[in-house]
């Protein structure tokens, strides 16, 4: 099987074989990191313009280093979403972008599905950086990746996602992504930032952290965010960190080999203890180095599949 | 001017019959309904295979005059109309200005006059400016020519002011349609709440924010011992809600929307904003619920809840596409797939759900073919496929959920008052 798709959207509509290929791909890019010249000539030429509505450093950032070790010409645009409402349309942006001739728009939005609705516009490639709640499939390939290459497999795995389930991207890409590989998804979280139906996604649920840790391959751990406008009915800071931070005392009922993520940034003391996020069970700086790999493979496998496109037609 | 209509197959629920027959229409009404009839006509239509029923009466439609004629127009809408078989239609009072007033209402009257292609009725809003804060001037609105009130796209909140609208529409014999929705529950949602707004990660839209709302309007009407009509019934509790209020003798009915019987909400995947109204396209098992509420009885009416909206307005984030979809051109075509043609409805019932009922409802001498009676007429293919195409829309605006579906049902003949208003 080969790799078809110009644009990366989410994993929802991912097969199995493709979320291997995108896997492999990036582990044979993971060396080019080490070298002393990081860089291959894989997209010369091309151009990347990083679409940025929604204020980000390290997933922008970490899509630049990737595109630059692949030699490709990076551009960022960085717009306050307040100026969308009033302005250009988003549709009309993309059309700018590739009538400039950019090969690849990788796109940060805060509304679910714009990725989607402009790449049925445009005829360059697409890859989604997080759409709203929607998707992240970028941040859960490297979760995955990651996992991969600490235990050896995927299938099989007991993997616990804490947090905000409700608006979260990242927690909604790792499940689709864990379960086509074989793994056994639990999500963990107060009743209100559970999605109705998410079992059907393919996701246990629990509101008890300890239950969630219990016998857990892996827990993903994500940013909570108390400034949502549900926020009357949200636990506080403290209230949270008691009942769901990862800390010391609750790693020490679980699997002793348990690895800890986070898509970062922390919030130290709130999500987890600092203890954990700088612990022997802390993968989060692995994540990062992991995530420049993952991004590599993913540019590199949608210019492709758009070269080849173009080249048959 | 004498139009023959020959040897279709006529389908007229009021009037018991269901048989191969002429009908001659003269001077804008129906003059003889018989087999074999030798008149020397001035137009004979062969209507031989073809299906001959009255015009549908559509009593949700959205024509955007005046305010948003970039959307549509009393003309475009009215022609569309046509198209679908649709020969009148009650047009809903949410434009700019709403249909809040005598002088508004003055205002629609002459423009529907000047272009209107089919016959338009009017609603007007029950409170002022549709912000449910006042009451409209409701005996002014009936005789400045509104035949029924609503505030549609928006529900009145305050039970006082819904009981007390209840009332002045009963003494003034106007029929009330109630858009059943607690906004205090669907705030922000987008499509329907459950799997599909968990996975596509939008807010949701609950069931309990219309089933809830249409429960509390039926207790007003029955308190107020009016009766009521409830708009746009999408879901499986709502159809038991009503149900159980008919059973009771409540004076109730209802409608739904071609998109309800049609489509679940899995048509949303891929954010699809032509698949974006409200309320949201369901479940399966409330698509179900609906079917079967069409056929006991609990549905009286099937409206398209027409809702144009321009491309700029629909092509851009999902959460920020308006909500609605056009469906004056696809409501009879979709009604014949979905309905005739998998045996839930047979002809006649199909009738009284687009034509009869809501004619009824409305307090409208139409709907039906007897003698004497306007001749709105359509005659209809009823094998014939075709695909719903952007570039053939006769509406101004093209948000259609149905664009590249194949459909059975072509309207070949649309007579309004005794003229042929459309041709295929």
């Amino acid at each position: 099987m080969t790799w078809t798709r110009k644009d990366l959207l989410g994993l929802e509509e991912l097969s199995k074989e493709e979320l291997e290929i995108i896997l492999s791909t990036a582990e044979s890019f993971k060396e080019v990191s080490t070298r002393e010249i990081k860089k291959v000539p894989a997209l010369r030429g091309k151009t990347v313009v990083n679409l940025f509505y929604e204020p980000s450093t390290r997933t922008r950032v970490s899509f630049e280093v990737a595109a630059k070790r692949l030699s490709a010409d990076v551009i960022n645009i960085a717009t306050e979403t307040s100026s969308v409402k009033k302005g250009e349309t988003l549709i009309d942006t993309g059309k700018n972008i590739q009538a400039l001739k950019a090969d690849i728009i990788v796109m940060r939005h805060n509304y679910s599905g714009a990725a989607a609705m402009l790449a049925r516009h445009l005829d360059i490639s697409m890859v989604n950086a997080g759409d709203g709640w929607h998707e992240h499939p970028t941040q859960a390939l490297l979760d995955i990746f990651t996992l991969k290459e600490k235990l050896g497999r995927i299938s099989g795995l007991k993997v616990s996602i804490v947090g905000d389930i409700a608006h979260s991207r990242v927690a909604r890409s790792n499940i689709w992504g864990l379960a086509k590989l074989g793994a056994q998804v639990t999500v963990c979280a107060p009743a209100m930032l559970i999605p109705p139906a998410i079992e059907e996604m393919g996701a246990r649920v629990t509101t008890d952290i300890d239950e969630a840790l219990k016998n857990a391959d892996a827990v993903n751990v994500l940013r909570m965010q108390f400034e949502r406008d549900e926020k009357a009915a949200f636990p506080t800071q403290l209230e949270y960190f008691k009942n769901f931070g990862i800390t010391r005392e609750r790693l020490a009922k679980a699997k002793k080999e348990i690895v800890v993520m986070h898509p970062g940034p922390i919030n130290r003391g709130i999500e987890m203890s600092s203890e954990v996020a700088d612990g022997a069970n802390s993968v989060i700086l692995e994540q990062v180095t992991n995530g420049i790999a993952v991004r590599m493979a993913v540019l590199f496998l949608v210019a492709q599949a758009r070269e080849n496109a173009v080249g048959s037609s | 001017m004498k139009i023959l209509i020959k040897s279709g197959r006529i389908v007229d629920p009021q009037n018991n019959l269901d048989e191969v027959c002429d009908i001659l229409v003269e001077n804008s009404r129906i003059s003889k309904v018989a087999r074999n009839i030798r008149n020397g006509a001035d137009e004979t239509i062969d209507a031989t295979d073809k299906i001959v029923l009255p015009g549908i009466v559509d009593m949700h439609v959205h024509l955007r005059e005046p305010g948003r004629e970039d959307k549509e127009t009393i003309a475009s809408g009215t022609l569309a109309a046509l198209a679908g078989g649709v020969t009148s239609l009650l047009a809903m009072p949410n434009t700019s200005p709403a249909m809040d007033s005598p002088e508004n209402i003055q205002l629609l009257k002459n423009i529907i006059k000047n272009s209107a292609k089919a016959d338009v009725f009017i609603a007007g809003a029950i409170t002022r400016a549709r912000e449910g804060k006042e009451l409209a001037e409701i005996g002014r609105l009936r005789r400045a020519g509104a035949i029924a009130i609503t505030d549609d796209g928006a529900s009145v909140d305050a039970d006082k002011l819904m009981l007390e609208a209840l009332k002045r529409a009963k003494a003034e014999k106007l029929a009330v349609i109630c858009h059943s929705e607690d906004k205090k529950l669907s705030a922000g949602g987008a499509v329907n709440l459950g799997l599909t707004s968990t996975r596509l990660g939008l807010r949701g839209i609950s069931k309990e924010s219309e089933y809830k709302r249409i429960e509390r309007d039926i207790n007003l009407a029955q308190r107020a011992q009016a009766s009521i009509h409830i708009a746009h019934v999408s879901c499986k509790e709502s159809v038991e809600i009503i149900s159980r209020a008919k059973k009771k003798g409540i004076r109730v009915t209802c409608e739904t929307a071609p998109h309800y019987f049609s489509l679940s909400e899995e048509a949303v995947a891929g954010f699809d904003t032509n698949a974006k109204m409200n309320p949201p396209l369901r479940a399966k098992i409330d698509v179900g619920a609906v079917k079967a509420g069409l056929k006991d009885g609990t549905i009286d009416a099937i409206a398209s809840d027409h809702a144009p909206h321009t491309e700029n307005e629909k092509e851009i984030e999902f959460e920020r596409a308006e909500f609605g979809v056009i469906g004056l051109e696809t409501e009879l075509a979709v009604a014949i797939t979905e309905l005739v043609q998998t045996g839930i409805l047979d002809w006649n019932s199909l009738v009284e759900k687009i034509s009869l009922n809501p004619a009824r409802i409305l307090g409208l001498k139409k709907g039906t073919l007897s003698v004497g009676q306007d001749a709105d007429i359509i005659v209809v293919s009823p094998e014939k496929e075709w695909v719903v195409k952007k570039e053939e829309l006769l509406s101004k605006s093209k948000n259609s959920p149905f664009l590249g579906r194949t459909l059975k049902g072509v309207v070949e003949y649309t007579l309004c008052n005794g003229k042929v208003a459309y041709k295929k």
